[in-house]
């Protein structure tokens, strides 16, 4: 087993060891706590497939991400009501259609910005991503049916087969294995022939289009997929806060999921795991003590760019290795 | 007369008032080492950017194989079989000797679309990769990431990627470049034998190798070709030795 593979195992264990350890000395906020970290690590695990792998700075993605939050809130409200959505279909209750639908949503949104900002690179990229989002961040807020600025209410926790979601542990448990799938997804897309081609179009697009490969279709097929990966924790974050809200749409969201993988590791596996474990910790710790605490994060954000570049799983197993 | 791999007909390219490529037509035919030779700023460099496709030409053709490819991109010039080296080394830093040979190994099968399968047990992409890499001796530095090569490492490993691509014709650019007398001399005994596989376009600085291995050669000045032919008759042709070669006519 490499150093990394034992490093991410470590993080993953730790994040499923702490709800236990939460229930054990009969404290369920701190549940709540862990499942805010695993819903974050699989937002920002979305992220790194563009980010960390294709080398695409998305600036945009909260976009994403509050889809899958809306997707959850605006099927929630159809049942909740009784009311038909579209064409007379109605509403559900079930978390699997949701996580579903919002993919969907999102990639296709992901596939229309995709063509557009795909075609430039650098500060262009991350700005037109954040054009979009911020496009559509301003159209919930003066979409009056859903809440507009008020946001959308989640009157009750909404199901999974066989599973009481109401249940706090069992909540973690549902978003802690779609962590585990996403991951797994990551790890296999990183490997295979399609990861291959993704990486070398971050390190050289020159080299990748001198063998033959146009970097537009990878980039853009790895963009579509992370988008989807982070609307399904978009949906599961809706669950959690029982609310959505443009909030998650705006740019602020955007930034964290960016600095949760800068905090954890870009490209690397488990990079946003640690990213979003350290990043709920200080926002717990140290905003329990100031208001500021952002300010710390900066201080912390800005250490880890000049010292420790590839993040905590950087200093913890050293480079990556390519084979 | 031997078949035409690639044929170059009229091509113009200006930068402003600058003609950097003014008329140029030449040949790489089936079996030859043709070499492009000329001054610093002759446009040597802006004229292989035009044949892979880097740089657009204002005017003229480029025919591939027969058909012509003027409208092609790199990537799409690439997959039909132009192979080119960089006059500095262009390879992806993080990935290791083999993996960037894989690279062009999974190009030319054309499936980079496939998400599973992880490619280091991929016996159809690493077989190929690390016969390429023995090819240009460079099979003991297989693992190495690209960036910790020696320079002259990096120029062996672009040739095995070309190697790799099964390219049906070479554009190489300064292979020579930077390398020490005996790596020279090794590439310059390697090319001689890779004419056999495809056809080379070797621009390079290096004349004891261009002297040694071309079938003809092509001189450029001004972004015009001035002469072309053997290696006999250019080093006697006197607008060459003037131009050139540095010698009054």
């Amino acid at each position: 087993m490499s150093r990394e593979t034992a490093v991410s195992l470590a993080f993953l264990a730790l994040l499923l060891a702490l709800p236990f350890a939460a229930q054990a000395l009969d404290e369920p906020f701190y549940i709540t706590l862990a499942t805010r970290m695993a819903i974050l690590a699989l937002a920002a695990t979305g992220l790194n497939i563009a980010l960390g792998l294709g080398g695409l700075v998305s600036f945009g993605h909260a976009a994403f991400f509050g889809i899958g939050g809306y997707a959850a809130g605006i099927l929630a409200t159809h049942a909740f009501n009784n009311e038909p959505l579209l064409l007379g279909l109605p509403g559900t209750n079930q978390m699997i259609v949701m996580w579903i639908v919002g993919a969907a949503v999102a990639g296709l949104v992901a596939l229309a910005i995709g063509l557009i900002s795909l075609r430039t690179s650098g500060v262009y990229f991350i700005m037109i991503t954040l054009a979009f989002a911020q496009m559509i961040y301003y159209f919930a807020i003066s979409w009056p049916a859903y809440g507009g600025e008020d946001g959308l209410s989640i009157y009750v926790r909404n199901a999974f087969p066989g599973v009481n979601t109401l249940k706090p542990m069992s909540f973690f448990l549902i978003c802690y294995a779609l962590l585990l799938a996403a991951l797994a997804l990551f790890w296999r897309l990183r490997d295979s022939r399609f990861g291959a081609a993704l990486q070398a179009g971050r390190q050289n697009p020159v080299r990748l289009a001198a063998v033959g490969i146009a970097p537009f279709r990878i980039r853009l097929v790895a963009f579509v997929a992370s988008g989807m990966v982070t609307a399904v924790a978009g949906a599961l974050f809706a669950d959690l806060n029982r609310f959505v809200s443009p909030s998650m749409l705006s740019w602020h969201m955007s930034g964290e999921l960016i600095v949760l993988i800068i905090l954890g590791g870009v490209g690397r596996l488990a990079g946003a795991v640690a990213g979003a474990m350290l990043y709920v910790l200080f926002e717990f710790v140290l905003g329990g003590m100031t208001e500021h605490w952002q300010l710390f994060l900066g201080l912390i954000l800005l250490a880890v760019v000049l010292f420790a570049r590839g993040g905590l799983i950087g200093l913890l197993a050293g480079r990556p290795r390519h084979g | 007369m031997a078949e035409q791999v690639l044929a170059l007909d009229g091509l113009e390219k200006r930068f402003g008032a600058l003609k950097a490529t003014d008329g140029v037509s030449l040949t790489l035919e089936d079996g030859e080492i043709h070499a492009l030779i000329g001054p610093n700023g002759a446009g040597k460099s802006t004229l292989i950017h035009q044949i892979a496709g880097t740089l657009k030409p204002d005017a003229g053709s480029i025919r591939f194989l027969g058909r012509d490819i003027g409208h092609l991109g790199v990537a799409e010039r690439a997959r039909l079989g132009l192979g080119r080296t960089f006059q500095v080394s262009s390879l992806a830093p993080e990935f290791s000797a083999l993996r960037n040979v894989m690279l062009a190994v999974q190009a030319r099968q054309g499936s980079s679309f496939r998400f599973w399968r992880p490619v280091m047990r991929d016996a159809a992409l690493t077989e190929p990769a690390m016969a390429a890499l023995e090819r240009v001796g460079l099979a003991g530095r297989a693992r190495v990431p690209a960036a910790e090569l020696s320079h002259g490492e990096r120029r062996q490993l672009e040739i095995a990627i070309a190697l790799a691509l099964g390219s049906r014709a070479f554009l190489l650019d300064e292979p020579m470049a930077g390398m020490g007398p005996e790596g020279s001399k090794a590439l310059t005994g390697f090319l001689d034998g890779l004419r056999a596989e495809a056809p080379i376009l070797l621009v390079e600085h290096d004349m004891d190798a261009v002297f040694a291995l071309a079938d003809r050669i092509s001189v450029l000045v001004y972004g015009r070709i001035i002469a072309t032919g053997s290696v006999e008759a250019i080093r006697n042709d006197p607008a060459v030795r003037e131009a050139y070669l540095g010698e009054p006519a």
